[in-house]
């Protein structure tokens, strides 16, 4: 019952992403602030409202067109992939640039580096976050280390790892954790998690270019839920740029990914309540913006942090304790996290686990009314 | 026969099994069947019988399960024709007889050699011709190696450097390696095989950089000694973590399927990396992406204290290939001139056929691990001696160059004394270079420096002008 209503709930919030209401409006004005930053010459003619993989489609489309050294790979990519986000690239740019990889999480990514230290833009697909973690060497000790190891004699920056993440009301322990925080703690590579169609396609063409090697995760729950607008065109918004998508005077709320539209649900009930909250995407989550998240919490002089992994060591005690640092003076409360428990991801409790709007909202006053 | 119908896909199989009759293949063409004309690039004259088919059969052409083996008789040992099932990957006959393949062949795979022990080379064996300007070059680089690793393991014994690692008594898979490849053959490499570095220029003084770790190091001083990279030589980055190249490798080698180079890649791996899982992934990769990988096995009996006999079972690393789809040759790791001609026809069949092959040479680390190992503590000193003095692969292929009389003792003296000069004024040199400078610290994360390292180099600086006495003097700040 919970996990349905929390489905309803993302659908509701979603639908509102793209009606033409005032919030709507609101939100795109907002999000698309930076969106003249990759090519002043180009007009956005055309915006169809897709969902999230077909975003992330188009963008593959767009990285392969542009770059004939990009590759798309992974486990079942040539047809398309398990979440339909490389439909049609096989088909389009042949099977030597888009090709299924042996069931080999560690030889996926081992195999890109390998591809992208030669020039190449090598995205690379793990079919699961859940499933990264046999590549979690081949990331950590190679990925993020090759170009300090070798004095930037060699990089392999044309490296991008997809994988869907977190909750989907039915995936139980192995398909439905968010491992952000593991690839948080190592330097050298960078991580993105997007929270809607028009910003996974933006960032996902931005990682693909960067030239450091990304971890770009998914939010799986939202590959059909979310629809939104997106320009059919080239764009690319800009990394380790949080983003403020709800303005507020009370308490700062930080997020990243689909909790966010929890997180937005979450705003409107206290709004209800007379409390005014500012919602900021971080959406790259190192090397993260500490100032955006800074200047909010300096005007508000709270803040909440949200995410769907276990709270201890996640990313969002990270955060609270760089603000502390930053803002000791000017905070008025405790800084509350609301993330999900110190157990594995469970299937039957998913609804008691997760980070929900409720818990958020009583997180909420009562950091306001400390 | 039976080897080559197991390891090739369905439609070659039908191709041999429709000619087996006038096939001129066994056992004995596969492994080698070159001779001294041996120069022109179609000289696999055993391949002549399938290469028509392998050269047409790429990766991309491949490969339903249901558009093969269409119609085709079928027969098997047991004489039960057209009884079989088509399968993805070729037909699969049936058969009444519960067998279990065998866990391993009854025999071992025997180890191609070209010198005996006395250096004499072996009535009837193939070879790669090596005039003599080569076989003196690659018998002065074994010599500058070996003496450039006793100097410097001395000068970590002495506490110049911090750590070394010998290459003692793989000098010939080291150097032959070398010699048998072009410049452009990207080198991933374990951490044994700086002989590679040295075959293609990288100076003695380079070396002394990077184990000194001074600000001519091109690695900036960041990883510990023997960590060696040069972009120039295409030799990658030596990482510590194990057979984690190999994988990598397979990648590497795509990109220069895809851009038609006529290089490979070549990733070395000792005994114990093969037990690693990047191992499988590498050589699984390689052979499902069809990628010119020439994997090379130094197995020296020895994972740090751990003999192969803890390692893995069946006959070694060779067998392994087959389980792959990966052609595979078991050399004397200790032989040079077995290692040039294996080394020589492997990167031809790679370049040339666009798939992988695992070289599994065999030898034995003398050295310890590293310096922080004393390997007397885990093995007999008379084996470590065997191999140092009977079965060193130098003293036998000086004896094959000396017999042909392209080198002498005198050569030998001279050559030794000046090997150690130039390797101790190296040693002096990098002693007396400063190291790089505080900023190469925080470099090279990223492409450019974000906002937290730029904090915390500010950082960093503010507290060592409070603390001098706290950080090495030696480092520019």
């Amino acid at each position: 019952m919970a996990s349905s209503l929390r489905r309803i709930a993302r659908l509701s919030l979603i639908s509102r992403y793209t009606s033409t209401d005032g919030r709507w409006n609101t939100l795109r004005g907002l999000s698309t602030a930076t969106d003249d930053l990759n090519s002043p010459n180009q007009c956005w003619t055309s915006n169809k409202p897709v969902n999230l993989f077909s975003a992330i489609n188009q963008a593959l489309h767009i990285a392969l067109e542009t770059d004939p050294r990009a590759y798309v790979f992974g486990e079942d990519v040539g047809f398309g992939g398990v979440f339909r986000c490389t439909t049609g690239l096989a088909d389009r740019f042949g099977k030597r640039r888009v090709f299924n990889t042996p069931l080999c999480e560690q030889g996926i990514v081992g195999f890109a580096i390998g591809l992208a230290a030669m020039g190449n833009r090598a995205i690379a697909e793990i079919q699961f976050a859940d499933y990264i973690f046999p590549a979690f060497d081949q990331i950590v000790n190679e990925a993020a280390k090759f170009r300090y190891r070798s004095g930037n004699q060699f990089n392999c920056g044309g490296l991008t790892i997809r994988a869907p993440y977190g909750a989907v009301g039915h995936g139980g322990h192995y398909h439905s954790q968010s491992p952000e925080a593991f690839f948080c703690h190592v330097p050298g590579i960078k991580v993105v998690i997007p929270r809607s169609p028009q910003q996974a396609k933006g960032l996902l063409l931005s990682c693909i270019r960067d030239p450091n090697p990304v971890v770009f995760f998914e939010p799986k729950w939202l590959y059909r839920l979310a629809v939104e607008e997106v320009p059919e065109q080239d764009f690319m918004l800009p990394l380790s740029e949080a983003e403020v998508i709800r303005e507020g005077s009370d308490i700062t709320l930080v997020g990243w990914g689909a909790q966010l539209s929890i997180m937005e649900q979450a705003c409107v009930e206290a709004e209800k309540d007379g409390i005014s909250c500012e919602l900021i995407d971080l959406k790259t989550l190192i090397p993260w913006d500490k100032e955006t998240v800074e200047a909010s919490v300096n005007k508000t002089g709270r803040l909440l942090v949200s995410h769907e992994a276990p709270i201890t060591g996640g990313f969002g005690a990270e955060i609270s304790a760089s603000i502390v640092e930053r803002c000791f003076l000017r905070l008025e409360a405790p800084v509350a996290r609301v993330c999900g428990l110190d157990t594995p991801f469970p299937l039957v409790f998913e609804p008691f686990y997760l980070p929900t709007k409720n818990k958020m909202l009583d997180a909420i006053k009562s950091t306001v009314n400390y | 026969m039976a080897i080559w119908v197991a390891r090739s896909r369905n439609i070659i199989t039908q191709y041999f099994l429709k000619t087996k009759n006038n096939c001129p293949f066994d056992q004995n063409y596969f492994l080698f069947h070159t001779n001294s004309s041996y120069k022109s690039r179609n000289r696999f004259g055993f391949l002549d019988c399938q290469s028509a088919t392998f050269m047409a059969f790429r990766r991309f052409e491949s490969v339903r399960a249901g558009e093969q083996a269409e119609a085709v008789a079928y027969g098997n040992e047991d004489g039960h024709e057209n009884q079989g099932i088509d399968f993805p990957g070729g037909r699969v006959a049936f058969t009444p007889q519960m067998k279990f393949i065998s866990e391993s062949t009854d025999k071992r795979i025997p180890c191609y050699r070209v010198l005996d022990d006395d250096g004499y080379s072996i009535p009837g064996s193939i070879f790669e011709q090596v005039d003599k300007e080569t076989a003196v070059k690659m018998y002065k680089s074994m010599v500058t190696l070996q003496i450039m690793d006793t100097i410097f393991h001395e000068a970590q014994r002495q506490g110049r450097i911090s750590f070394y690692l010998t290459s003692t008594g793989e000098e010939a898979i080291n150097i032959a390696t070398a010699a048998a490849l072009t410049p452009d053959d990207i080198i991933l490499p374990q951490y044994r095989e700086p002989g590679i570095l040295l075959w293609r220029g990288f100076t003695l003084q380079e070396f002394a950089n990077q184990c000194f770790g001074t600000k001519d190091d091109y690695g900036k001083g960041r990883q510990m000694p023997i960590h060696y990279s040069s972009k120039e030589h295409n030799y990658f980055a030596v990482s510590s973590p194990i057979a984690t190249q190999l994988p990598q490798a397979a990648g590497v080698a795509y990109s220069l399927k895809m851009d038609n180079k006529e290089a490979c890649v070549v990733a070395f791996m000792g005994d114990g990396g093969t037990s690693e899982g990047d191992f499988h992934a590498g050589l699984n990769f390689a052979a499902v992406m069809e990628a010119p990988v020439l994997f090379f096995c130094r197995n020296n009996g020895w994972a740090i204290s751990t003999p192969i006999s803890e390692q893995f079972r069946s006959d070694g690393v060779v067998v392994k290939g087959q389980g792959y789809g990966i052609r595979s040759i078991r050399i004397d790791g200790n032989d040079t001139l077995a290692v040039y001609s294996a080394i020589h026809a492997a990167r031809e069949m790679v370049i040339h056929e666009q798939k992988p092959i695992l070289v599994e040479a065999l030898t034995y680390r003398v050295g310890h691990h590293s310096t922080s190992d004393d390997s007397t503590k885990y093995r007999p000193m008379d084996e470590i001696e065997h191999w140092k003095t009977a079965r060193h692969p130098m003293s036998k292929f000086r004896k094959w160059v000396q017999r042909n009389g392209w080198w002498t003792d005198d050569e030998e003296t001279e050559l030794r004394g000046i090997i150690r000069k130039q390797v101790l004024n190296a040693i002096q040199m990098a002693d007396k270079t400063e190291k790089p400078s505080l900023d190469n610290l925080f470099t090279d994360v990223y492409d450019c420096l974000p906002l937290n390292l730029q904090e915390q180099e500010k950082s960093l600086r503010e507290t060592i002008k409070r603390h001098q006495q706290d950080f090495p003097a030696d480092v520019p700040l």
